[in-house]
C-alpha cells in the first residue's frame, strides 16, 4: 500500500467522529429531529398562552403560561433526547449497520458519550428554541438560570442514557414505541407539566411523588419560577441519582456488548 | 511475523458448537483462503477476529496484538468487508469515508482517499447518497471502506457474493495489488475457482473444524484426480487387462478410453501398464481436478454447480 507519512492512532479521534456522525445524522433529517419538536411545542405554546391559558391559574402570583412553558422545555428535552439514541442505535441495530461500529477501536466509554452529547444536544437545542419561542407568550421569573440549566442537562442525560437502554432491549419498532407510547409520555403528561400535583386530590397527589418525571420537571419548574410542589434539593438529589443509575445501566450493557455482540 | 494467529479458538450459539477449537496462522504478505460450506464456521470465526462476536474460548493475536486485551490496536490493524451490504444510508461515499477513518483513529488522508474511489471506480458516485447506491456499487463502497485506515490484514467475508463477473474481476486484480504492496489478505469464497487462482494456502473448513490446511497448489494436487483421455486407432470392444486399477471407462463407441489416476499414484506406472496394453494411441489429453472436486470430496458435499460449492 501507499506509504502516508501520518498514519498515526490518535485515541480520541475514535469518539469525536463518532460524536460528528451523530450530529450529522439527526442534522440530516433535521425535519424530523428538530422542526416537528419545536412546531409541536409552539403549538402547545400557542393553545396554552395565548388562548386557554389566559382563563386558567394553578400557582398564585403566576400566570399559566409562566407555569407551562417551563414543563413545554422539559418535554422537548426529554422527548428529543430519548428519541435520539433510541432511534440511532436501535435502527444500527436494526439495519445491521452497528457492525461497521464494533469493528473499529471505538471504547464502550466513547460510544455511550458520543451517543449521549449527541442527544443532550438535540434535546437542548430543541429546548432552547422552545424558550426562545415562549418569549412572545409570556416573560418567565429566572431565579436560578444556572440551576435550570443543571436541570435541563441531567433531564437530557437522562434520557439519552433510557433512550440507549430502549435500543439493546427493544425487538422491533413496535417494543421501541412502547418505551415512548406507554412510558415516556403518560410519566410527563401525569408529571406535572400542565398543572402543580399539589393540586391533585389523594391518592393521585401522592402517587405523583412516584413518578420519576415529577422531579426532573418540577425541579426545572422551581429554578426558573422559584417555587415548587417540592424543595429543589430533592427533585436535584433524585433526578441526579436516576441519571447515574441509568448511566450505570447503559455503561454496563454497553461494555458488555449485551445484543451488540453476539 | 503472523499476521493473524488463532489458537484453540472455541465458539458455541445455544449449546451448538460452531467452531471448534480451531488452529491457525496466517503469516504477514500472504494470501489464505478460508473455504467451506455454508455453517462451517468461517464468518463466525471472522467475527471473533473482528469483535462482532464474542470469543467463546481460545485466543486471537493480530500482528503479535491480542484481540481482547489490546483490541483498540488489532482493530486499528484489520480492515473487514463484511458478507451482508453494510452501509449507513444517511451519507454520502465521502462523508461515509471520512468517517470510517476517524473511527479507527487515523486522520482523513485525502490522496489515499481519492486512490480508492478512482481504484475502485467510485468517482462518478460520490456526492450520491448510499441508499440511491446500485448494490455493485455498495460492494465497491464496502471494500473502499475497509480499507481507509490503511489496515495491514483485510478480511475478505464472501465479498464477491452476488457480483458480475467484470466487477468480482476488478475487485480480485485490485485484492493482488494491495497484496503486493504489503496488505495480508483472508478471504472466504463460494467461488473455488478464484480462491484456487488468489490464494497462497487454504484451509477448508467443516463443521467448525479445519479438515485441510494447505498450499493451494500442494492440496489441489494431493488430493485432486488427473485424468488420462486416450483417441484410439481402433475402438475397443472391451477394457484392456492391466488398467482396472485405473478405474477405466470407454466413451465415443469404443474409440476414446479414459484411465484416472487416484492422488499420490506414480504417472510413470500408468504408462508403462498403457504400454505393456499395447493399445494403439493416436492422441491423449490430460487434466486435473480442480479444487471444486478437492472440497466436495473432503467436504462430503455433491451437487454443486457453475463454480460454487455452497
Amino acid at each position: 500500500m501507499v506509504q502516508q507519512p501520518d498514519n498515526r492512532f490518535y485515541a480520541w479521534l475514535p469518539f469525536v467522529t463518532l460524536l460528528r456522525k451523530e450530529i450529522l445524522r439527526f442534522r440530516r433529517v433535521s425535519t424530523q429531529t428538530l422542526l416537528a419538536p419545536i412546531v409541536t411545542a409552539s403549538l402547545y405554546l400557542f393553545v396554552f398562552g395565548a388562548t386557554l391559558g389566559n382563563r386558567l391559574t394553578v400557582l398564585e402570583g403566576f400566570s399559566y403560561a409562566q407555569f407551562v412553558i417551563p414543563g413545554l422545555i422539559m418535554m422537548g428535552v426529554i422527548n428529543n433526547s430519548f428519541a435520539n439514541t433510541s432511534s440511532s442505535l436501535f435502527m444500527s441495530r436494526y439495519l445491521g449497520g452497528i457492525v461497521d461500529l464494533l469493528v473499529t477501536p471505538v471504547t464502550p466509554p466513547q460510544f455511550i458519550m458520543a451517543y449521549t452529547l449527541a442527544a443532550m444536544l438535540r434535546g437542548l437545542l430543541v429546548g432552547s428554541v422552545v424558550l426562545l419561542i415562549s418569549l412572545l407568550f409570556a416573560s418567565l421569573p429566572w431565579e436560578y438560570p444556572l440551576l435550570a440549566a443543571l436541570m435541563a442537562m441531567i433531564a437530557s442525560f437522562l434520557f439519552a442514557q433510557f433512550g440507549l437502554i430502549a435500543a439493546i432491549y427493544a425487538h422491533n419498532f413496535d417494543t421501541l414505541s412502547v418505551y415512548t407510547n406507554f412510558m415516556i409520555l403518560p410519566l410527563i403528561y401525569l408529571g406535572g407539566v400542565f398543572y402543580p400535583i399539589s393540586i391533585l386530590p389523594d391518592p393521585w397527589a401522592t402517587l405523583s411523588y412516584l413518578n420519576p418525571l415529577f422531579y426532573l420537571i418540577d425541579g426545572f419548574r422551581h429554578a426558573i419560577i422559584g417555587v415548587g410542589d417540592t424543595s429543589f434539593a430533592i427533585a436535584f438529589g433524585v433526578s441526579a441519582t436516576m441519571a447515574t443509575a441509568l448511566f450505570a445501566w447503559a455503561a454496563w450493557l454497553i461494555g458488555k456488548g449485551y445484543r451488540l455482540r453476539s | 511475523m503472523n499476521a493473524l494467529e488463532i489458537t484453540d479458538l472455541y465458539k458455541e450459539f445455544a449449546g451448538v458448537p460452531a467452531v471448534k477449537g480451531l488452529n491457525f496462522a496466517i503469516p504477514e504478505g500472504e494470501i489464505f483462503g478460508l473455504l467451506g460450506p455454508n455453517g462451517a464456521g468461517k464468518s463466525t470465526t471472522i467475527n471473533m477476529v473482528a469483535g462482532v462476536v464474542r470469543i467463546g474460548r481460545g485466543q486471537v493475536q493480530a500482528f503479535g496484538y491480542d484481540n481482547q486485551k489490546d483490541y483498540r490496536h488489532t482493530r486499528r490493524l484489520l480492515g473487514i468487508v463484511h458478507q451482508e451490504i453494510v452501509i449507513d444510508n444517511f451519507f454520502t461515499i465521502k462523508q461515509a469515508l471520512e468517517i470510517h477513518s476517524g473511527y479507527y483513529g487515523v486522520k482523513d488522508d485525502p490522496a489515499w482517499r481519492n486512490l480508492l474511489i478512482d481504484r475502485l471506480g467510485l468517482r462518478p458516485h460520490l456526492g450520491k447518497v448510499m441508499i440511491k447506491l446500485s448494490g455493485g456499487m455498495k460492494r465497491r463502497f464496502m471494500i473502499a471502506k475497509a480499507l481507509i485506515h490503511r489496515p495491514r490484514l483485510l478480511i475478505l467475508d464472501e465479498p464477491t457474493a452476488g457480483v458480475d463477473v467484470e466487477l468480482r474481476h476488478g475487485l480480485w486484480e485490485f485484492v493482488r495489488e494491495i497484496n503486493k504492496k504489503g496488505t495480508t489478505i483472508l478471504l472466504t469464497t463460494h467461488y473455488l475457482e478464484e480462491a484456487e487462482q488468489m490464494c497462497d494456502r487454504i484451509g477448508i473448513m467443516h463443521h467448525g473444524d479445519m479438515i485441510a490446511l494447505e498450499p493451494t497448489h500442494d492440496l489441489v494436487r494431493k488430493l485432486s484426480n488427473r485424468r488420462l483421455k486416450l483417441w484410439l486407432e481402433e475402438p475397443l470392444a472391451s477394457l484392456p487387462a492391466g488398467l482396472e486399477e485405473y478405474a477405466p471407462n470407454i466413451e465415443n463407441g469404443g474409440t476414446v478410453l479414459v484411465l484416472n489416476l487416484p492422488a499420490g499414484a506414480s504417472a510413470g506406472t500408468m504408462l508403462r501398464h498403457l504400454c505393456q496394453s499395447g493399445l494403439d494411441i493416436r492422441d491423449f489429453e490430460t487434466d486435473q481436478s480442480g479444487l471444486e472436486e478437492v472440497f466436495i470430496q473432503l467436504t462430503g458435499m455433491g451437487g454443486g454447480s457453475n463454480g460454487s460449492a455452497a
